[in-house]
């Protein structure tokens, strides 16, 4: 397909939300046309829930949506598998698989650019690896491949930046308490699929703190007290910014967003909960399925945020 | 220092001979029951998949009779069971008991970690160990070809439920079996035994059953799925062994065990590793599908992510082989009835399309 110009699929859901800045870069330097699908809505989430199995996890079917809806729209679809994104850590089984589950939904299946994505060995190596066999896929190599490599990691971290000063937290009334809310990024980010949680919070008048506004080394020193190291890379951001909320006098409670049915988090998820408990730091946890109504949502949430006001001025 | 495990099938026998012969004092949990079942979940986290929860009952049970050291498998990753001990560890100190852990983690260890940690365990001298090991291989490879055997007696016997019967003498009597003879000679007396039941004449469905390795092994959480398939008239075939286990995960996968290749037959439905056994699952499938199974039953845990990448494949490799694949997930919450109900209309089901391409058969010559 050397030549060709390429309209390229990439899925606005799963590690969009981490990756998206990257892989757009890189790949219009190369001169493809990318087509990111649109913000998740009521027809991808339908389309995505009709085309997984039931037993998937809520963001995997929503994944499937977004590839459904790109799939008539362009030449081939960018899935990666995304074994690991670090040292001696991974993501989810399910990431593992991610391509060829969707070459049996999919029906036509567009060409599925998957290669796979694994730096637990050599993190720099495996890049290099990583970035070579995407390109070769789509016909580039040599020093174009690099230079677009070098404009990706530029946006990337500036995105990276600028997400960390992104904060939710200009109070909304006079004195407001602080809410650290936790949770993988395609729910945190997704405002459709993970309900606008953290800006829901915000105008309930809480000021808002996300893992992004923590650095690595942060995380990474919150994680030294656990009993052994955690080797999902979402799982120890997770439970990172759950320690790190936990030992700060200055956060009053925190939320954890979760997908019904995500392996990791059911384990991440009950370490937290005991530590936070143990240390009587107030802890919600809210599992986010397919049949979770706004209504009763608003209501807990509003709930957990009187009580904190509450609690904060006795 | 009393030392329990959890329970996986009859993986007890070997763990006991091993455990036995490094000298230590060993509380086998008393075998699962809807109670081990219960005392799990009610402790466990919900969405937790159901192995964790189960063990958790053996923990609690073998507590009861005084275990305070569990010897458990882990793992770095990428699946939940590297975190099982973490988690469960946490369980039990927020009931307040204090049980000492020792993990084995596969497969980032090395046999010479194995061995370090049986070192800390072991309280003889080394000899001793090293029998107990190659003992606790021995029986784990009697039992599997015996089950092996039952597996092809059940749909045959006149009288069901005599091969179990057989089956269970013997593995009592390799469970107190304590040289190689003893081992060989049980074997070759259930052998013959099983050799000298009455069957029927005919020639029953063969159905495979591939999946997470604990619900294939454990009959508590499959409701003897094996033993209703039997009695249905169903061969059943599986690629998992508690020594394909104890091979994966205590010796790294040094013994060369046939049949066990996912990365030649799972592609092109699925192409990598996708922790626990979804690779295997999938591959196996496939490798059943071509060497003559009329079905094939894949089961999981609910929840279980492997097994879900393996599940969402598997219509890809119905369509190419022909063969039908039926997933069925278990949890606390399985009723016998509906999985009964299930197996039926599913053996019904490939009766009849075998039949129908006997005929056709029949007419194409
Ligand atoms: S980490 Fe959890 S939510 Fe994400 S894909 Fe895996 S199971 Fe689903
Ligand atoms: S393979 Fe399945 S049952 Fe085993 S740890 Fe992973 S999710 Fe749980």
């Amino acid at each position: 397909m050397e030549g060709k110009k390429w309209r390229l699929g990439v899925p606005r859901a799963l590690f969009y939300y981490y990756y998206g800045s990257w892989w757009k870069a890189f790949f219009e330097d190369l001169g493809l046309e990318v087509l990111v699908s649109p913000p998740t809505s009521k027809e991808i989430l339908d389309m995505g829930v009709s085309l997984a199995v039931v037993e998937a996890c809520l963001p995997v079917k929503v994944y499937y949506g977004h590839a459904a809806w790109l799939s008539e729209r362009v030449d081939a679809l960018f899935v990666p598998r995304l074994v690991s994104v670090e040292r001696k850590s991974f993501i989810c089984p399910k990431l593992m698989g991610l391509p060829d589950m969707l070459r049996t939904a999919l029906k036509p299946c567009p060409k599925i650019i998957d290669s796979t994505i694994n730096l637990s060995r050599n993190p720099q190596k495996g890049l290099e690896t990583a970035v070579r066999s995407v390109a070769r896929t789509l016909g580039f190599s040599g020093s174009k491949v690099l230079k677009a490599k070098e404009k990706a990691e530029k946006c990337y971290k500036a995105w990276l930046a600028k997400q960390r000063e992104d904060k939710l937290t200009a109070g909304t009334t006079e004195n407001p308490i602080n809410i650290g809310i936790v949770g993988h990024g395609y729910l945190l980010y997704d405002r459709y699929l993970g309900m606008d949680i953290p800006h829901k919070v915000q105008k309930l008048g809480s000021r808002v703190y996300l893992p992004e506004n923590l650095t690595d080394d942060e995380v990474e020193e919150a994680c030294r007290v656990l009993p052994k190291r955690l080797y999902w890379t979402l799982g120890q951001k997770t439970m990172g910014a759950v320690l790190n909320f936990m030992e700060r006098d200055d956060i009053d409670g925190i939320i954890h967003l979760t997908a019904f049915g995500c392996g990791p988090d059911s384990m991440v998820g009950e370490l937290a909960e005991r530590y936070a408990r143990r240390c009587g730091k107030p802890f919600l946890l809210l599992n986010l399925d397919e049949h979770t109504g706004e209504a009763g949502l608003n209501t807990r949430l509003e709930a957990f945020v009187d009580m904190l006001t509450r609690r904060c001025s006795a | 220092m009393k030392v329990t495990f959890p329970h996986m099938g009859n993986l007890w026998i070997v763990l006991k001979t091993l455990f036995t012969h490094l000298g230590l004092d060993v509380v086998v949990p008393p075998p699962c029951t809807k109670r081990t079942m219960e005392l799990g979940v009610r402790y466990a986290p919900e969405s937790a998949c159901l192995p964790l929860k189960v063990n958790l009952g053996n923990f609690l049970e073998a507590r009861e009779l005084g275990a305070d050291t569990i010897v458990m498998a882990g793992g770095v990753g990428p699946c939940r069971i590297g975190y099982y001990a973490a988690v469960q560890h946490e369980i039990l100190k927020d009931l307040g008991y204090e049980f000492d852990m020792v993990v084995f983690e596969p497969p980032d260890v090395h046999f010479s970690e194995v061995w370090d940690k049986i070192k800390y365990l072991n309280r003889r001298p080394w000899q001793e160990g090293v029998r107990g090991v190659i003992l606790a291989w021995q029986k784990a490879c009697a039992i599997d070809a015996l089950e092996q055997q039952l597996h092809r007696l059940r749909p045959l016997e006149e009288k069901p439920g005599q091969a179990d019967l057989i089956f269970r003498k013997a593995l009592e009597k390799i469970d107190e079996a304590n040289d190689r003879r003893s081992i060989k000679r049980v074997y070759k007396e259930a052998e013959s035994e099983l050799n000298n039941i009455h069957r029927r004449s005919i020639n029953p469905l063969r159905i495979a059953i591939v999946g997470e390795i604990y619900t294939v092994l454990e009959p508590l959480v499959n409701l003897d799925m094996e033993k209703r398939l039997g009695r249905l008239g169903v061969e059943v075939v599986r690629g998992l062994f508690i020594s394909r286990w104890i091979n994966d995960n205590l010796f790294k996968g040094i013994m060369p065990l046939p049949n066990h290749h996912p990365e030649k037959t799972a592609p092109p439905y699925l192409n990598h590793f996708v922790g626990g056994h979804g690779w295997d699952s999938v591959g196996d499938a496939v490798a059943f599908s071509r060497s003559g199974c009329d079905g094939v039953i894949q089961l999981a845990p609910l929840t279980c992510m492997p097994e879900i990448v393996a599940h969402s494949v598997m219509p890809s490799v119905q369509q190419d082989t022909g063969v039908p694949i039926m997933t069925i997930y278990l949890d606390e919450q399985t009723g016998e009835a509906g999985l009964q109900t299930r197996l039926e209309a599913f053996v019904d089901m490939i009766g009849r399309q075998k039949n129908n391409s006997l005929n056709k058969g029949i007419i194409n010559i």
